[in-house]
C-alpha cells in the first residue's frame, strides 16, 4: 500500500531517467542521508565510529571499486589488495612531498595514479579472460606488495616499512588524519567522500561506459560486433575501478588505521573484498555497501555472539569457530541466493508493492 | 651501465663461471616443481571433470595432512594413518558434493569459485580446530641425506618426492586410460551433457574426482609437510599452484606436471642469479609474472584446449 508506483506518471525525460523514480525511494535516499551525516555522528559512540562505520564505509568504496570491474565488467580481479596499497603509498609519498597540498587533492592524485598502474595490469585482459585473467590479476597483487615491501622509498626509510599519516585538514577546515583528528570529522570526511563517489559510480555505470562495459560482461565478441571497443571499455575498466579501490586504500591508511604497512594490502585483503561484492551482488552499487555491511559485521557480531553466550571457549578456539562458521555462512549464501543481498532487496521490493494483498 | 651490470652481466657471468651451480639450482628447483605439480594436479583433476575452480585445493592439502599428522601422534600405526585419512578424504568429497556442489549445480563459475573459497574457510577452522593450528612435525622415515651424483648435489627427500610424484602421475595416467570409471571421467571432461545423455551419473563422478583430488592432496600434503612441517602455510602453497596451471593449462595434466617444472626451476633460478638485482625475495612474485608473459603470447597454456569461440 505505502510502497507502489501505480498512478505515478513521469511527464519528462528528466524524470524518466532519474536514479530513483518513485517518491518513496527518494524520501528513503534522503532520510538514509540523514542518518548518516546527522543522526550517526550524534549518537554513535566514538568506539561505533571508528571500529565499524569508517571501515564500513572504506570497505565499501573498494567493494565498488571491484565491482565495477568484477560485476559490471566481468573481469575476475583478485589484485585489488594490490591497488589499495598503491593509493596508500601514494597518498603518502604525496602528503610528505608536498605537506601544502591538501588532503582532498592528495587522495584524488592518489587515486589517478592507482588508475594509471590498474591501465598496466589491465592489458593482459585483451589478451586472456576469465580464471586465466584471475590468475594474471595475482601478479599484480603479489608483485606490488613485494615493491612496496623491499623498496625503502616508499615509506621514506622507515625502519619498519610503515607508513604514518601525518595530521593534514580537509579543505583548510578541519583536521581529518593524524593523532589528534577528532573521530567524527574522520567518519564524516569519509562519509562525504565515499557518498560523493558512490554516486559518481552509480551515474556512471548507467551512462555510456556503464553499458559499453556489461557489454563487454555479457559477450564480447558480440559487444564488439556492435561497435564497442573492447580496449577502450575493459582497460577504462580497470582505470576507474583502480581509482575507486586506489582512494579506498589511502583511505585505509589514512584514515582508518592511520598507520599502515604494505602487508596489510596482502592477498587475504583481495579475498575479501571479492566475498564482500559476491554477498552484496555483482553488478550493483547497492550490493556493494550491503556486502561490505554483511562482511565488516559478521566477524563482531560472531565475537560478540560467542560472549554473550557466555561460552568458555579459548581464543584460538573462537577464531577457528569463526573461519567455519563465515565459511559455512557464505556457501549457505551462495546457494540462498546466488546473485546476492541486492537480489533480496529486490525480491523484497517486489513483496512490498503488493503488500499487505495477496494479489 | 650499473643496471645493466647487474641485470645481464653478473648473473651470466656466475652462470659462466660455476655451470655446475646452475644445474645444481635447476635440479633444486625442478623438485620444487614437482611438489606445485602435485597441487596443481589436483586443481587440474577437478577443473577438468566439473568445471569448477577449486580454490580449496590448497586446503585440501592441508587438511589432509593434519588428519594425517594428527593420528599419528595420536599412536595409531603409519598404515592405519593413512588409510583413516583416505577415508575421511572420501568422506569429505561426499560432503562437499551433496552440500555444497548439488544445489549449486549450473550456477555461473564465479559463483562455484566462491562456494569453494567458502569450503577453504571451512576447512581451515576445522581442521586446526580438531587438531590444532601448531606447527606439528611429520617425519615417516623419508631418508633426507644429501647425496652426490655426478658431482651436483641433490637432497635424497627430493628423489623420493619426484619418484612418488612421478607414481603416483603414472598410477593416475592408467587409472584415467583403462578403467570404466577413468573412462567414464574423460567423457564426463569432455562433455556434461553428453555424459549424462549416455547414462554416466555426473553425482557419482564428482565424488570420485573430488575423492582423488583429495588423495592427490594428501599425497602433496605429506610432501610438503615433511619439508616444512605441517602448518597453516601450506595452504598458501596452493596460490603457487595457480601460476603453474596456467603454464600448464587448466585442463591438462601433463600440463600441469611441466608447468611447475617449468615455474619451480624457473624461479629458483631467478631468485638465486637475479634476485640480488631486485633486492632479493622475487620468488613471490616471479612466477605470476612468468605466467603473465606467457599468457599474451599462448592464452591456453602450453597444452590447454583450444579456446574456440562462437558468436
Amino acid at each position: 500500500m505505502l510502497y507502489r508506483e501505480a498512478g505515478q506518471f513521469k511527464t519528462s525525460y528528466a524524470a524518466d531517467q532519474a536514479i530513483f523514480t518513485i517518491p518513496q525511494d527518494r524520501a528513503a535516499f534522503w532520510i538514509l542521508l540523514a542518518l548518516g551525516f546527522i543522526a550517526i555522528p550524534l549518537v554513535a559512540s566514538e568506539y561505533v565510529l571508528l571500529t565499524i562505520m569508517i571501515p564500513f564505509l572504506v570497505f565499501a568504496l573498494a567493494a565498488i571499486g571491484l565491482n565495477i570491474l568484477t560485476g559490471y565488467a566481468g573481469q575476475l580481479s583478485l589484485g585489488t589488495g594490490g591497488f589499495m596499497a598503491v593509493g596508500a603509498f601514494t597518498a603518502y609519498k604525496l602528503t610528505t612531498a608536498l605537506p601544502g597540498l591538501d588532503i582532498v587533492f592528495v587522495f584524488l592524485l592518489s587515486g589517478l595514479v592507482a588508475a594509471a598502474v590498474g591501465i598496466v595490469f589491465g592489458l593482459p585482459s585483451l589478451r586472456i579472460k576469465g580464471f586465466y585473467l584471475a590468475v594474471a590479476t595475482l601478479a599484480a597483487q603479489f608483485f606490488l606488495i613485494w615493491l612496496f615491501n623491499k623498496l625503502p622509498w616508499f615509506s621514506n626509510y622507515s625502519p619498519s616499512g610503515v607508513i604514518g599519516a601525518p595530521p593534514r585538514a580537509a579543505l583548510g577546515l578541519v583536521t581529518v588524519t593524524g593523532a589528534e583528528a577528532s573521530p567524527v570529522a574522520k567518519y564524516l570526511f569519509t562519509l562525504a567522500f565515499v557518498a560523493i563517489l558512490a554516486l559518481a559510480a552509480k551515474n556512471l555505470v548507467r551512462g555510456r561506459f556503464g553499458r559499453s562495459w556489461m557489454a563487454i560482461r555479457d559477450m564480447d565478441i558480440a559487444a564488439e560486433i556492435i561497435g564497442i571497443r573492447p580496449l577502450n571499455a575493459k582497460l577504462s575498466a580497470f582505470a576507474v575501478s583502480s581509482f575507486y579501490v586506489g582512494i579506498a586504500g589511502a583511505l585505509w591508511a589514512f584514515i582508518y588505521t592511520g598507520g599502515v604497512e604494505a602487508l596489510a594490502f596482502d592477498i587475504d585483503r583481495s579475498f575479501q573484498i571479492l566475498f564482500m561484492i559476491i554477498i552484496g551482488g555483482l553488478g550493483s552499487i547497492l550490493g556493494s555497501f550491503l556486502g561490505a555491511a554483511f562482511i565488516t559485521l559478521l566477524p563482531i557480531l560472531l565475537d560478540r555472539g560467542g560472549e554473550a553466550l557466555g561460552l568458555p571457549v579459548p581464543v584460538n578456539v573462537l577464531t577457528n569457530l569463526e573461519d567455519m562458521i563465515f565459511g559455512g555462512l557464505i556457501i549457505l549464501f551462495l546457494i540462498a541466493e546466488p546473485r546476492g543481498l541486492a537480489r533480496l532487496w529486490q525480491i523484497g521490493k517486489e513483496k512490498l508493492r503488493l503488500w499487505p494483498f495477496p494479489h | 651501465m650499473e643496471l645493466l651490470h647487474a641485470l645481464v652481466i653478473d648473473p651470466i657471468g656466475a652462470i659462466a663461471d660455476n655451470p655446475e651451480f646452475l644445474l645444481e639450482v635447476v635440479i633444486g628447483g625442478l623438485l620444487t616443481g614437482v611438489m606445485y605439480s602435485l597441487v596443481a594436479l589436483g586443481f587440474v583433476l577437478i577443473y577438468k571433470a566439473s568445471g569448477i575452480f577449486n580454490f580449496a585445493q590448497g586446503v585440501m592439502v592441508l587438511f589432509a595432512a593434519l588428519c594425517f599428522v594428527g593420528q599419528l601422534q595420536l599412536g595409531m600405526p603409519l598404515v592405519m594413518a593413512l588409510l583413516s585419512t583416505v577415508a575421511i578424504m572420501i568422506a569429505l568429497a561426499f560432503v562437499i558434493e551433496r552440500v555444497v556442489l548439488r544445489p549449486l549445480v549450473n550456477q555461473e563459475p564465479i559463483i562455484l569459485f566462491m562456494a569453494t573459497i567458502g569450503i577453504t574457510f571451512f576447512l581451515t577452522g576445522l581442521g586446526q580446530l580438531v587438531w590444532g593450528g601448531d606447527v606439528k612435525t611429520l617425519d615417516i622415515g623419508l631418508p633426507k641425506d644429501p647425496l652426490i651424483i655426478g658431482g651436483v648435489l641433490v637432497n635424497e627427500f627430493d628423489l623420493t618426492a619426484a619418484a612418488v610424484a612421478g607414481l603416483l602421475v603414472a598410477g593416475l595416467a592408467l587409472f584415467f586410460q583403462k578403467t570404466s570409471i577413468g573412462r567414464a571421467l574423460r567423457a564426463v571432461a569432455d562433455d556434461h551433457q553428453a555424459a549424462l545423455s549416455v547414462g554416466i551419473p555426473l553425482k557419482t563422478i564428482w565424488v570420485i574426482v573430488w575423492s582423488v583430488a583429495g588423495i592427490v592432496g594428501l599425497v602433496a600434503g605429506i610432501m610438503w609437510g615433511t619439508n616444512l612441517g605441517v602448518q597453516f602455510s601450506l595452504a598458501l602453497v596452493a596460490l603457487k599452484a595457480l601460476p603453474v596451471l596456467i603454464l600448464g593449462g587448466f585442463t591438462s595434466i601433463p600440463g600441469a606436471i611441466v608447468g611447475g617444472l617449468i615455474v619451480g626451476a624457473g624461479e629458483k633460478v631467478a631468485e638465486v642469479f637475479w634476485g640480488p638485482a631486485f633486492g632479493g625475495a622475487i620468488e613471490d612474485w616471479f612466477a605470476y609474472v612468468l605466467a603473465l608473459v606467457f599468457l599474451l603470447f599462448r592464452p591456453q597454456g602450453l597444452f590447454g584446449e583450444r579456446i574456440i569461440e562462437r558468436v
